[in-house]
This record gives C-alpha cells, structure tokens and sequence, in this order.
C-alpha cells in the first residue's frame, strides 16, 4: 500500500496499478495519497514549507507564469493560475508567503497532465503569490505580487 | 451530506480542459464565530485525486488555504472526447465526495 | 429647503439636466436617463455604456479579470441551486410560482419595481413573489431575509437574465413615487453628509480611499450579488449598507422609501441587460 501511495504522488509507472485499483473501487482517496503533507503545510515560513515538499533552492525560472490580479478584489478569493512550460513538469505548488501557512496546495501531475493548475486561493495580507514547479528531479520557482487591501465601500 | 460537485470537460484540441467546482467551507481554524466568539474548527479538503480512464492524472494536497467551495482547472493531453474523467476529494474529518463526467 | 440643499449639492454637476429636473415637477425619467449617460460619456469618453452594468469594474481592467476569471464558475452556484429548488418546489396548494407569475415567471425581473395604480404604491419583485405566495395559502418572505427572499430571487431573477431593464413610469402617482426615489438619491443625509449622488454621480470612476465608485447608470441590473463569493445581498440590502456607510439610520427594506428609491434607481438602467446573481468584492 505505500508503495503504491508514493507512486501516484510520483506519477510513477507504478500508476497502471494504481488505475486498476481506482477502477475497481478499491482505492478511495484517502487510501491511495500518503497521509496528509501536515510538516508543509503547518511550517510558518516559505523555507519551512518547501522543505516539507522535498525542495530546497528552487532555480528562478521565466518558463513558468503566473496569472493573478495586481490587487486581489477579495483577499478570500483570488483566483491564481499557474503554467509551467518546462518539459517534464511533475508538480506544482502554490504558496502564498505572507499567509499565516505559507503552502496553499501542492498539485501532483501525471499521466498526461500539463503544466497548469487554476485555482482560488486565500491571501491575508500583501505578498508575493509563489509557484515551485518539480521537473525532471529538479525545482524551479517564480513569483508575482498580489496586493490586498481591506475595502470600506463593500456593504 | 456533501453538495454534488459540479464539472465540465471539453476537449480544446487535442488537450481536455477540466473544470471543477467543489462544496466545502474550507475552514481553516483560524476563524473565529462572530456570535459564539468560539474557533471554528479547521475543516477542509485535504486532498484531491482526479483519473481519466481510470488512470491517475492529479494527486493534489490542499489546505485551508484555498478558498471555500474550492475550484480547481486542470489540462490533460492525450484523452478524446467520449473519455471519462473522474474527480474525488477527501476531507480531514473522513468526508469524501466524488463526481465523473465524460469529455466534450 | 430638500430643493435648495439638492440644488447646492449639484452646483459641482454643470451643465446636469437632472439636477434641475429634481426642482421641476415636469421632469421626464428618461429625460433624466439621458442626461446622466450624456454626462458620463463626456467625463469617460473611453467606457462604453453598455460596460456601465459592470459598474466600478469597467473603470478597472485588472478588478474586470478577476470577475471573469470568476465568473467562470462562480463559488456560489449550489446557493443558486437552493433558489431553484425554492422556485420549483410546489406550494402546499400544489401550484408554483410560475402559475401565479406573469409569463411563468421569466423575462419579468426588468418590469419591476413597476407602479400598481391599483394599491397606489410601488410594487417590487419580491412584493410580486409575496403576493404570489399569500394568494396560494403560505406565508410571506420578509423581504430582507437573504435566506429565503435572497436565495429565492438570486436563482429567479437568472430567468430575465439578458432582458433589459424596462421600468415605466406612467401617470401623475407613479411620477410621485419616482420623484420621491429622485429626492432620496440627491439628498445629501447622515453625520457624513453625503447622497447618492456625491459618490456615484459626481464621483464616479474616482477612488473613495482604496475603493473604486461605480456610476449609478447600470446600477440595478446586476443584482443580487454575492460579495466575496458569498454574502449574498439584494439592492435593498445594499441601499441599506450606503445609508450606514455615510452614517445615516437605514429605512426598512420594502418600505415606501427605499421601494421608491428602487424605482427611480432601476428607471435610470433603462436599456441595459439584466444579469443576476454576479460576484462582487
């Protein structure tokens, strides 16, 4: 059962086993992912974090954009799109620094997936929105600034 | 007890866009109730598995950190239209939910 | 004295018709419509009227993405679901909305608030509802009860989606009541010492601290809205924010003031679609 756990967050070729599995109805989502990622997603600073994930010095790389709004119209709602053009890409994480916990998600890609994930993330101050992309054994990172602001008109 | 998901895949070429919508407070814990002054206790989508034909495409981990009634899109090269696409999640008090959907 | 404070209060405005509309008694609304387009056509040369339903967000391309990337898939369509099962859940009688609503209920959202010469008052949608309800044995909605009459009409009021706003005002009561709506807008009121209009006339496109001010043409179309996401609010709810928000005391929703205030608001929308149930911040 670990084995199998580890290789679909690895998008490994253990995954044929794996697609059986799920086809069967023998492995449910709590079954198939390794326990939740709890060391990455408590660590209060960005370091933390990707440590948690298995990344230290991810390489800056222009290969991967990230389409978020200049100033977050709700900070309980920003939307957050990430596209990583770098061959082989097998994750990507978001973090938002200043949060409270850094980690947003990690997004795990196999099995045809492209480098993208859009999603809507919470943001509690000012800060920069971060992608850390896994590829080929290697990481790499870029980052956006996404301002917040606390509005007075919204009723 | 979970809101059925909502989804919508079409294919864009040769690549099949997918969108969810899920139903989830996606609280934190760190939230106070206005009117009890309590916590409100951390209750969130931990992880997000998603297959196309059965074969694993997303393994995502998610926190209180994405916001409520998350929405996830993701892109997939290789399926036709006429394939299946499947999305679970499973939250960290053991609720589950799932939904699947063929490809436009 | 309400003409002379509302005289002073567009002295900022030159050369805005409605301004002196408001003193006349023979005042046209769509006299009133034009004026107001005229005179943000000529302040914003670069928006279109039609982006006017957008409202601050066509001042602003980077909040307008956002609402899109949104509107996408909006957070809160299972809310809107539990309208539709409101909407289609059969009185205790076995009949529905839609038998006791004009055209089974769609389209109509642009007819209302409409003046009933009958009752010789402002009848707003979720009057119609209530009427609906009460005729078929059940209770009201209170109409600032977002539960029940926000949940029910953030999913009826989709049925008129793309209708556009259609409000008449016909007759010497209904011109009344119009007026009366006209008065409260221009009225500057609370410790604030703002009306409607100091923001969204004079204001509008202009930054009130971080915020951006919408213009009050295509204003009504657009609601309810679910702020954040989320909190869902109907007009009225919102009048009742902007009063708190200059520090004024709120009238009731589905009282005659804010119920005339609907009704000259919404006239001055006239022409453009309606969309329900929208995101805003």
């Amino acid at each position: 059962m670990n084995a199998l756990r580890r290789n679909v967050l690895k998008g490994a070729a253990g995954a044929g086993a794996v697609a059986v599995a799920v086809a069967a109805g023998l492995l449910k989502p709590t079954q198939a992912m390794a326990a939740w990622n709890k060391a990455a997603f408590d660590a209060k600073n960005v370091g933390a974090a990707l440590n948690g994930i298995g990344v230290a010095d991810p390489a800056d790389s222009k290969d991967i954009t990230i389409k978020a709004p200049d100033i977050a119209e709700n900070g309980a709602v920003v939307p957050v799109e990430v596209t990583s053009d770098i061959a082989g890409t097998t994750s990507i994480a978001i973090l938002a620094e200043k949060n409270a916990s850094p980690l947003v998600s990690n997004f795990n890609l196999s099995g045809g997936a492209l480098g993208f994930i859009s999603t809507r993330i919470k943001m509690g101050q000012t800060s920069l929105v971060r992608a850390v992309v896994k590829a080929g054994g290697k990481s790499y990172t870029a980052a956006k600034e996404v301002k917040v602001t606390i509005g007075g008109c919204g009723g | 007890m979970a809101e059925p998901m909502r989804i919508r895949a079409t294919m864009a070429g040769d690549v099949a866009d997918v969108k969810v919508l899920m139903n989830h407070p996606m609280e934190t814990g760190l939230r106070k109730d206005a009117k009890t002054g309590q916590m409100i206790p951390a209750h969130f989508i931990t992880e997000v598995i998603a297959t196309v034909n059965g074969t694993p495409v997303l393994a995502a981990e998610m926190s209180g950190g994405i916001s409520k009634n998350p929405y996830l899109g993701f892109k997939v090269k290789g399926p036709k239209a006429g394939d299946k696409v499947a999305v679970s999640w499973a939250d960290n008090k053991g609720d589950k939910n799932s939904v699947e959907a063929t490809i436009g | 004295m309400k003409q002379k404070i509302i005289m002073k209060l567009l002295a900022g405005m030159a050369g805005l018709g409605i301004a002196l509309g408001a003193a006349s008694v023979h005042a046209s609304p769509e006299k009133d419509r034009q004026e107001l387009i005229k005179y943000y056509m000529n302040k914003y040369p670069d928006v279109k009227v039609e982006d006017y339903v957008y409202g601050a967000l066509a001042f602003d391309a980077d909040s307008k993405a956002q609402y899109d990337a949104i509107m996408e898939f909006p957070p809160y369509d299972s809310e809107i679901d539990k309208g539709r099962k409101m909407w289609e859940t059969p009185f205790k009688n076995g009949k529905t909305y839609a038998n006791c609503l004009p055209n089974g209920g769609k389209h109509i959202a642009g007819n209302y608030p409409l003046f009933d010469e009958a009752k010789g008052k402002v009848v707003t949608l979720h009057d119609a509802i209530n009427d609906c309800r009460t005729a078929n044995g059940e209770e009201a909605f209170k109409v600032d009860d977002m539960k029940t009459m926000g949940l029910l009409t953030a999913y009826m009021r989709t049925l008129s989606d793309g209708m556009m706003m259609n409000i008449k005002v016909e007759g010497p009561k209904a011109m009344a009541a119009y007026e009366d709506g006209k008065k409260t807008f221009f009225s500057r009121k609370g410790q604030l010492n703002f009306a409607c209009a100091t923001c969204h006339v004079q204001n509008a496109g202009n930054h009130l601290r971080s915020e951006l001010i919408s213009p009050v043409i295509g204003h009504a179309v657009h609601w309810p809205v679910f702020r954040g996401g989320d909190n869902l609010f109907t007009l009225q709810r919102r009048y009742q924010g902007c009063f708190k928000q200059v520090r004024a005391v709120p009238p009731p929703q589905g009282g005659t003031t804010l119920n005339n205030l609907e009704y000259f608001h919404s006239a001055l929308s006239n022409g453009l679609p309606l969309k329900a149930s929208v995101f805003r911040k």
